[in-house]
């Protein structure tokens, strides 16, 4: 078997997401550790690949894999592996990763190891740190045999360590992709018209603690004392008490702004990823132990709707 | 159309964590156990596409504490079986070793369609949904909201970052992991639910042995340090309103 570690990458609209860097850059800092090389794999359709830091990376160009269709990906993965042989095959804990991480350990029979935080090589042994329980709890995991699949939360390393410019070697799909029972049928953009949360300077964001739609106004009116718009956990959007354009995280969208003022949101992996680098985090929740007081520049443990209020006093 | 809708009970984050005696699990004497929301989801999509399509829907659980509470709410909301899986599940069970116990248990049933929620917060070895997928030889599509159906193929609205959504075709039979259903899961009235449990049964089904081969063990579980640890601010509601006012006042926000 090989040493390698697979960094399985991610794209959209042909621009890839900052997982794979921050994967690519991970892996270079565990492949030495293992006597292997860092190899970045791309799979797609006319796609620039010659962006990773890797020490070689792997484009298999096909038409069938222009967008991503968890059966094509997989069988493309699973053929890779099985002839290069990994010690480590590195996905985003992503949309994308998530629908093939499991998959390729049932397929292979090979541990697969979910939510990962952080990685690193001890005695040999590659070691996980795992962000289960909605971030409550770290699990460390030495996932045992010869090869390794681990899923890895996007935000946990920085980007550019990943970024380069190897030359791609670009390779013809090792299987034949005819016969699919998957077809992409097309992708379908965001409707316009409400306001963009992207483009916001302050948001006031609520979780589950809201309770109920009857009490989103409370937030709509300190956010507009504020001069802030209301943005949600997925929770919220899930429920209906806000569209989906309002929803921040991993299946949100990213934000920005210099305030986020976040009532009843106890910060799971997902919500972070999408609003962990404003300016100004500051936290109500009323579980202490709340993950999100890890990431708040302040906190509260406190009733949202009587601080809301509160504010809404003084403003 | 055949739906069978795999759910599974976890720890409700809302209490407080505590890690057991060994340090590699959490500590279960006093975890109090809710429906993972996604399978509620599932729960949900599967009865909409029988209200629309007909069907028969089938939700099965491992045992736990709540479960056939759980079971017969969902046969309140139109499930038309249930299926307790039980057996000694001490050792734990992980996602590898509930996808083998589906598998077998859903291979003889052959349903068309399987909705299972994306995720869990304590999957560390995996969704259930894709490894279920692969033991059954099925297609899978995950991060789903929206599914529509008909004889031989699901058309699954498969959610990216930003709102983007991305329509797949799909052939049946097919396992989908479902993120979220088009509706929120339905309230349903406590005396519907006590009507149900007179007339509906829960169909046991005993495990006999867990392969948890695949899936791995924690050596350390912890509470995460952080570097970076939130200012607290203290006092009554109205204190800490003051103090967040003054906060963003000296910064200049206000």
């Amino acid at each position: 078997m090989g040493n390698d570690v697979f960094v399985i990458t991610e794209h959209m609209d042909g621009k890839f997401s900052d997982v794979s860097f921050e994967m690519v850059g991970k892996a270079k800092e565990l492949a030495p550790a293992l006597g292997g090389q860092t190899v970045a794999v791309v799979l797609g359709s006319g796609l620039s690949a010659n962006v990773f830091a890797s020490d070689s990376t792997i484009y298999v160009d096909d038409a069938n894999l222009a967008q991503f269709n968890p059966e094509a990906y997989g069988k493309v993965i699973e053929a890779l592996v099985k002839e290069k042989s990994p010690r480590l095959v590195m996905f985003g804990w992503t949309a994308t990763g998530m629908d093939l991480a499991a998959w390729l350990s049932a397929r292979t029979g090979k541990p697969c190891v979910a939510y990962a935080k952080d990685l690193c090589i001890e005695n040999n042994t590659l070691i996980v740190n795992s962000q289960v329980y909605g971030g409550k709890m770290i699990a460390e995991v030495a996932p045992e045999g010869d090869m390794a699949i681990v899923a890895v939360l996007a935000g946990s390393f920085p980007a550019e360590a990943g970024q380069g410019s190897t030359t791609a070697t670009q390779a013809a799909s090792p299987v034949a992709l005819d016969g699919l029972k998957i077809k992409f049928v097309e992708a379908i953009k965001p409707a316009g018209g409400d306001v963009d949360i992207t483009a916001q300077t302050k948001l006031v964001s609520i979780g589950r603690g809201i309770g109920g739609k009857e009490n989103v106004e409370l937030a709509e009116e300190l956010a507009e004392k504020l001069g802030a718009t209301v943005s949600a956990s997925r929770p919220v959007v899930d429920a209906g008490w806000l569209p989906r354009t309002r929803q921040v995280g991993k299946s949100g969208l990213k934000v920005k702004p210099k305030l986020y003022l976040m009532l009843g949101i106890s910060g799971a992996p997902e919500h972070l990823e999408g609003m962990k680098s404003a300016e100004l985090i500051i936290a109500v929740n009323t579980d202490k132990k709340a993950p999100i007081f890890n990431v708040a520049h302040y906190g509260a443990t406190a009733d949202l709707f009587e601080v809301a209020e509160a504010m809404l006093e003084l403003l | 159309m055949k739906i069978a809708v795999p759910i599974k009970f976890v720890p409700d984050l809302v209490e407080e964590l505590t890690i057991d005696p060994n340090g590699t699990a959490l500590d279960t004497s006093w975890l109090r156990l809710i429906i993972n929301e996604f399978d509620d989801h599932a729960v949900e999509q599967a009865i909409l596409l029988k209200e629309r399509g007909g069907g028969e829907v089938t939700v099965v659980a491992a045992e736990a504490e709540g479960v056939d509470d759980f079971l017969y709410t969902a046969a309140a909301k139109g499930a038309d079986h249930l299926i307790k899986l039980t057996g000694d599940f001490g050792s734990g069970m992980n996602s590898h070793a509930a996808a083998r116990a589906l598998a077998d248990l859903l291979k003889d049933s052959k349903p068309d369609l399987i909705l299972t929620g994306v995720q869990a917060h304590n999957d560390l070895d995996g969704a259930v949904g894709p490894l279920l997928a692969e033991l059954l030889d099925m297609p899978y599509v995950g991060y789903v909201a929206g599914v529509s159906s008909t004889n031989d193929k699901a058309i699954a609205r498969k959610e990216y970052p930003g709102g983007i959504i991305a329509e797949m075709e799909i052939k049946l039979p097919a396992v989908l992991g479902i993120q979220a259903a088009e509706q929120p899961p339905r309230y349903v009235a406590y005396n519907r639910i006590r009507q149900v449990m007179g007339t509906s049964k829960i169909e046991e089904r005993t495990i006999t042995a867990l392969d948890l081969s695949g899936g791995v063990t924690a050596s350390r579980m912890f509470q995460p340090e952080s570097s970076q640890r939130a200012t607290i601010l203290e006092g009554s509601p109205e204190e800490v309103a003051d103090q967040m006012v003054g906060i963003l006042k000296e910064l200049g926000m206000l």
